[in-house]
């Protein structure tokens, strides 16, 4: 099969309107099940739609394509915003989102690989992603083959050991096509990320460990896009994203507030959250028409 | 053993190109050398299929599943707890979740590494790595054995762990025999109990056997180089046609072989006349030593054996396996 111009994609959208579908859709299928981490899920909301709808090479009809981009959401507890976004690209019907955390459903609330079409990796356990997709890369190296694999990863997870032990193995090995982003939201489970393990001077710890670096507004779609789109002219070094985001991005109430790392918006919260969401983006609001999958 | 699984995957390597062996930067003497040897070792002789990936087993066994789920069947290389323990998560969520092909081996099961101390004794590996789903368990007793078992695990995909001992059984392959993943290998019938072992203290097990012969009773042996899938028919038949069985393994008693065992006899309802578990109970040795003064100390060798039935038989004219560690 040759490769498919992302130009061509059959359900491809606007980005905008791809991260607006995530936070819409994740906001029901969090609310109704009580699930929670919808911060998090809002911080990358627009990072996973550029890289979703703008970046990576999928094929919905053939999940398994052999040449596909191969993706791991290390950061696990923000799934909502990777089944919202296969749904997006048409690898299952919205419908499925419905049963996402309730039970019997195939769809955990960390992201799981069984029986969910396009999710190559299930995580959950902070640490794991980044070293799978050295693993990866090496793969694609060793068999010549030119997909790239990108990693989500969350700052808080960077406490992780395993981490560094990536970063130090990826650049040893000049693994060029492996590419990680990072949700910089600066606000980790319990307190922001300055008060629990400093990351700073964050950039120059990756370009110490032998990565090449790049720093995005994480909801500007397009500096994500030329981010993460082209790889870097030194082709042998790991490309590094820190991605500068806004912890519940979408959401006034939600927004750098360590409370919404876990809380569940219902009831009054829940109608709030809805009119803020379209609030802010009132184009995008009166063009999703996702909603009866919730119904 | 080491040297015979290096030898036994180099030797595989034509028709299993997929091969990647990951080392976590040990190895030295067979996997690498210095200088002008170099290159008579595996490493430099197959870099295509080698990765030294550093001190970093959680990284390790990640970069392992992550090439396992691209097609190649990876092999994580280190000594003791480092393959294992270290990386345990990884083992759970990143290799058997996703049933990724790879086999985690462990060089120097047991008291291999006796006299380095109780961070290099792998005493817990059979019981913590057979409770996760999907593994396969094997320790195998003889060189031979793992001649076997390496080649079938090449061909076999999905995740397993292999323990290799320094010691060995020490007992020849006979004409046609062969050890296959899952089959307890008989290696002596009888009549009396059975000693079903695992790993190389399987030789303490024929000296003990040699020894309760002397006193008129007839044991049967079996290799139990698989603990994961258990052969439960060999298992069952062993308590159906000796009356007793005794595991033997340089374990913890809790959660390895004998354990194993004992729930297999359980669930079947087939209970044995007489069942002793020989191993380390339920504690960490706090002084080192060879791998033969250790099984002395700590109950495991031929006299704790051959107390261990004769104590289960009624004959108490041997000291009891309580007398010997008390003896310590």
């Amino acid at each position: 099969m040759s490769q498919i111009s992302n130009s061509s994609i059959p359900n491809a959208k606007g980005s905008e309107q791809f991260a607006y579908n995530i936070r819409a859709h994740a906001l029901e299928m969090i609310s109704a099940s009580g699930a929670s981490h919808i911060g998090s899920v809002y911080s990358v909301a627009d990072l996973m739609a550029v890289l979703f709808s703008s970046v990576m090479q999928l094929d919905p009809e053939n999940p398994q394509w052999e040449d596909r981009d191969r993706f791991v959401l290390s950061k696990g507890h923000a799934g909502a915003s990777v089944y919202v976004s296969l749904a997006e690209r048409g690898f299952f019907d919205h419908q499925l989102l419905s049963t996402y955390y309730t039970n019997g459903s195939t769809l955990s609330g960390h992201v799981s690989h069984k029986n969910v079409p396009g999710v190559d990796i299930s995580t959950g356990s902070l640490g794991h992603g980044l070293g799978i997709g050295a693993g990866m890369a090496m793969a694609s190296r060793k068999l010549e083959k030119d997909w790239r694999s990108f990693v989500v990863l969350s700052d808080g997870e960077c406490d992780e050991g395993s981490i560094w032990e990536a970063a130090l193995f990826a650049a040893h090995n000049r693994l060029g096509r492996l590419t990680t982003i990072i949700d910089y939201n600066k606000i980790q489970s319990l307190a922001p990320v300055s008060e629990t393990m400093a990351l700073e001077p964050f950039r120059d710890k990756w370009e110490a460990f032998g990565w090449q670096v790049r720093e995005s507004d994480g909801h500007d779609h397009a500096a994500l896009k030329a981010a993460m789109s082209d790889l870097p002219a030194d082709g042998e070094k790991p490309l590094a994203i820190i991605a500068h985001t806004t912890k519940g991005k979408g959401v006034s109430f939600f927004e750098e507030r360590v409370l919404w790392h876990y809380r569940c918006p219902r009831g009054e919260e829940l109608e709030a959250a809805r009119a803020d969401l379209a609030g802010n983006y009132p184009a995008l609001s009166a063009a999703f028409a996702g909603g009866e999958a919730h119904a | 053993m080491r040297d015979t699984f290096v030898q036994t995957l180099e030797s595989l390597l034509p028709e299993h190109q997929e091969t990647v062996l990951i080392t976590g930067d040990l190895g030295f003497g067979v996997l690498t050398a210095p200088d002008d040897e170099a290159q008579t070792r595996f490493g430099e002789r197959h870099p295509q299929h080698f990765i030294n990936a550093g001190v970093a087993e959680q990284n390790m066994t990640a970069i392992a599943a992550g090439m396992a789920l691209q097609g190649f069947k990876a092999w994580t290389y280190s000594i003791g707890n480092f393959p294992t323990l270290r990386a345990l998560e990884q083992i759970r969520n990143d290799i058997c979740y996703h049933d990724a092909n790879v086999t985690i081996v462990a060089i120097g099961g047991g008291f291999s590494y006796g006299q380095l101390g109780m961070s290099h004794f792998a005493t817990e590996d059979l019981a913590i790595i057979r409770a996760l789903p999907n593994m396969k368990v094997l320790a195998p007793c003889e060189k031979w054995e793992v001649t076997d078992l390496v080649t079938e695990l090449c061909a076999t995909p999905g995740p397993a762990y292999l323990r290799i001992d320094k010691s060995h059984g020490g007992v020849e392959r006979r004409d046609g025999e062969q050890a296959k993943i899952g089959k307890a290998r008989m290696v002596r019938d009888g009549s009396d109990g059975t000693l079903i072992a695992c790993g190389g203290i399987l030789s303490e097990a024929m000296i003990a056997a040699d020894r309760l012969a002397e006193q008129g009773l007839s044991m049967r042996i079996l290799s139990m180089h698989t603990i994961k899938p258990l052969d439960v028919d060999a298992v069952l038949s062993a308590s159906r046609e000796t009356g007793g069985i005794v595991s033997v393994e340089e374990h913890n008693v809790i959660g390895g072989l004998g354990s194993a065992i004992a729930e297999t006899c359980l669930s079947e309802g087939t209970i044995p006349s007489y069942f002793h578990r020989i191993g380390l109970a339920d504690h960490y040795p706090t002084i080192v030593g060879d791998q033969d003064y250790l099984r002395a100390q700590y109950g495991m060798n031929a006299d704790a054996i051959v107390a261990a039935v004769l104590d289960k038989l009624g004959d108490s004219s041997e000291a009891t396996v309580a007398d010997l560690v008390a003896a310590q």
